[in-house]
């Protein structure tokens, strides 16, 4: 497999709340090769959304190490860490976070934009990318004309618009019904049998077992790591 | 950069009543640089095209001769004589305000009557319509012959051929007219106008004073640049004559523009400066709407950054924002001031345009507003962290 994809060694993430000091993470150490399809499950405070930012290079740790795509990000600057996410990173939100006053081809195009990609180039792959979704035809509309699974759609669409070599999924099913839910599950796994690497976090177990690996974390620590099989059984989840 | 202009005018239209708004303290302070600056200097710039009519070489002196001290036509002729190379004209001005004058039988109440030299109709820049201007012969042999304007022929001869050779009565002598002026004021065409005067020889005139002094000179400089060597000059001849700085005074055209000039440039400057001051206020609140539309699109920002927007391009878009808002202000401004300007300068009779400096001034402050002003709120959006503003709902 040669270089893992993410590689957190010894992760801490300590917040100040007053006096007290409050470790979010807490000695992490997770590695990801390319390819896999790993879910990130925990209860709320548990410490998954922190680690989450950590993956995304949208926060850096308080000490520790994460190396992305052999990039060690924890002393980048601000600007750096953006074209980190912008290259290696696709994000799917759990709230869509579509721009509501950006048409879907506009939303989808706005990572090709800050790559500073020209053009008619940024407008044909953004078009692609709708196209995998299945909404190439309402490139022209906005957002809010759109359902839920729809929109959710097109944020994996802009996701994979840059060709990210790691996919990171946050709650992708949390705001639809249980049916659109299936149809993203679907999807992710289809995106994983391409060859997508996708962390997927959620706090629902049986998401969770949609993946090929679980990581269950636990105030701050890494409680479990291993396949979905295995995960099932010692925590006794049927799906 | 171009997807920065598209998203600022986007981002104007989405929010129209509160882009006017922010927009409106532009557009006043602008229009209000132009019109003030406009209006005064259309204002003043006809006051010195007065002057400038009157001739910018025209040099005036009035002394107050006593039985002691005094000065004489000779006197200012042999200042002439001494710099030759410095004046074109001279002329004293006897003003004859007692004399009684009659055309036939009519009495002549309001007509000015004036001693002046042969040089006096080219420094006034006046042209003869019918007949001669007054001669040198005139001066030397002391003819009774006169020189009228236009309305005194037009009432009391019907017309200026027909006063031609014809006679009027001054202090019961009789004065041959020999040459009429071309109408000066015809808006005033009346009683006491600029058209209603005589002139006769100042050598005949001074006879007709009480202590035969000349009061008043004027003459004319060969060039503009020479007036402050003429004026000095003069001083110290009049001086070494008075020994009393109160007796005389001479006073330049040129000097009297250039002064007007000046005060001109003080006046517009403090009140583009005060204008300017509204300006500010405008970019106050161009800055205040920044900032609340930063808060307003906290998400925004950390959507874009999450995506991979960087500082640069964050700032940018605000930066751009608030230009785009401050300079279609700035333009709405100039267009209604030049607007206002025009029917303000027509209400007013004065001709006034929107200067040139002030329209670029203006529009170069709003700019400038714009950016300086949203420099602060971009920064602020720019640095936002990309959890705590996706975190906003």
């Amino acid at each position: 497999m040669g270089q893992p994809l993410i590689e957190i060694k010894n992760e801490y993430k300590i917040y100040i709340m007053g006096t007290e000091q409050v470790y979010a993470n807490d000695n992490i150490n997770l590695t990801i090769d390319k390819g896999e399809f790993v879910a990130i499950v925990g209860k709320s405070g548990s410490g998954k959304s922190t680690l989450m930012n950590i993956i995304g290079a949208l926060d850096k740790p308080t000490s520790g190490k994460y190396i992305l795509n052999g990039r060690d990000t924890s002393t980048m600057t601000d600007d750096e860490l953006a074209d980190i996410r912008n290259q290696t990173i696709g994000f799917i939100f759990q709230q869509y976070n579509l721009l509501p006053k950006l048409t879907l081809l506009e939303n989808v195009e706005l990572p090709l934009l800050y790559a500073g990609i020209k053009n008619s180039e940024r407008k044909r792959r953004a078009l692609e990318s709708l196209g995998r979704v299945g909404l190439k035809e309402k490139y022209a509309q906005y957002p809010n004309q759109l359902s839920g699974g729809q929109q959710q759609r097109v944020s994996i669409a802009r996701a994979l618009a840059g060709k990210p070599s790691l996919l990171l999924a946050d709650e992708p099913t949390g705001a639809l019904d249980s049916k659109t839910s299936n149809d993203v599950l679907n999807f992710l796994k289809q995106l994983h049998s391409e060859g997508n690497t996708i962390v997927m976090i959620t706090h629902d177990n049986s998401i969770a077992l949609e993946a090929k690996r679980v990581v269950r974390i636990h105030d701050g620590k890494i409680i479990f790591d291993g396949d979905t099989e295995e995960y099932a059984s010692k925590f006794q989840i049927s799906n | 950069m171009l997807q920065s202009f598209k998203l600022a005018i986007k981002a104007i239209l989405s929010n129209k009543v509160r882009s006017l708004l922010t927009m409106l303290g532009i557009i006043i302070g602008v229009a209000a640089v132009i019109i003030l600056v406009s209006i005064v200097s259309g204002y003043m710039g006809q006051m010195v095209e007065q002057f400038e009519e009157m001739g910018v070489n025209k040099i005036t002196i009035n002394c107050r001769n006593m039985n002691t001290r005094h000065i004489s036509d000779d006197d200012m002729y042999s200042f002439w004589d001494e710099h030759p190379e410095w004046l074109s004209g001279l002329s004293p001005s006897v003003s004859l305000s007692n004399a009684k004058i009659k055309s036939g039988s009519e009495n002549l109440e309001s007509t000015s009557i004036t001693g002046v030299s042969e040089d006096y109709l080219d420094i006034q820049k006046y042209v003869i319509e019918e007949g001669r201007g007054l001669l040198y012969a005139d001066m030397a042999g002391r003819s009774s012959v006169c020189v009228v304007g236009a309305y005194v022929a037009n009432t009391f001869y019907g017309s200026s051929d027909k006063a031609l050779d014809d006679t009027i009565k001054i202090n019961g002598k009789p004065f041959t007219i020999v040459g009429v002026i071309e109408t000066q004021d015809e808006d005033n065409f009346d009683e006491g106008g600029a058209d209603d005067f005589i002139w006769i020889p100042y050598t005949v005139a001074t006879k007709m004073t009480r202590n035969g002094f000349i009061n008043n000179f004027v003459m004319t400089s060969t060039d503009v640049d020479h007036t402050d060597d003429i004026t000095n000059a003069l001083k110290t001849k009049l001086y070494d004559v008075f020994k009393n700085e109160r007796l005389y005074n001479v006073m330049a055209n040129s000097s009297i523009i250039k002064q007007l000039n000046e005060s001109i440039g003080t006046l517009t400057a403090m009140l583009a400066g005060i204008a300017m001051i509204s300006l500010l206020v405008a970019g106050i609140g161009v800055m205040n709407i920044m900032l609340v539309s930063v808060t307003e699109r906290t998400r925004e920002i950390g959507i874009r950054k999450a995506l991979g927007a960087r500082q640069g391009v964050i700032m940018q878009q605000f930066v751009i924002e608030a230009a785009v808002t401050s300079t279609i202000g700035g333009i709405i401004g100039i267009i209604l001031g030049a607007l206002a300007t025009k029917s303000i300068g027509a209400m007013m009779e004065i001709n006034a345009n929107p200067t040139v400096w002030s329209v670029l001034l203006s529009f170069g402050v709003s700019v400038a507003i714009g950016l300086i002003f949203g420099y602060l709120p971009a920064k602020s959006a720019a640095k936002l962290n990309p959890i705590d503003a996706l975190r906003v709902d």
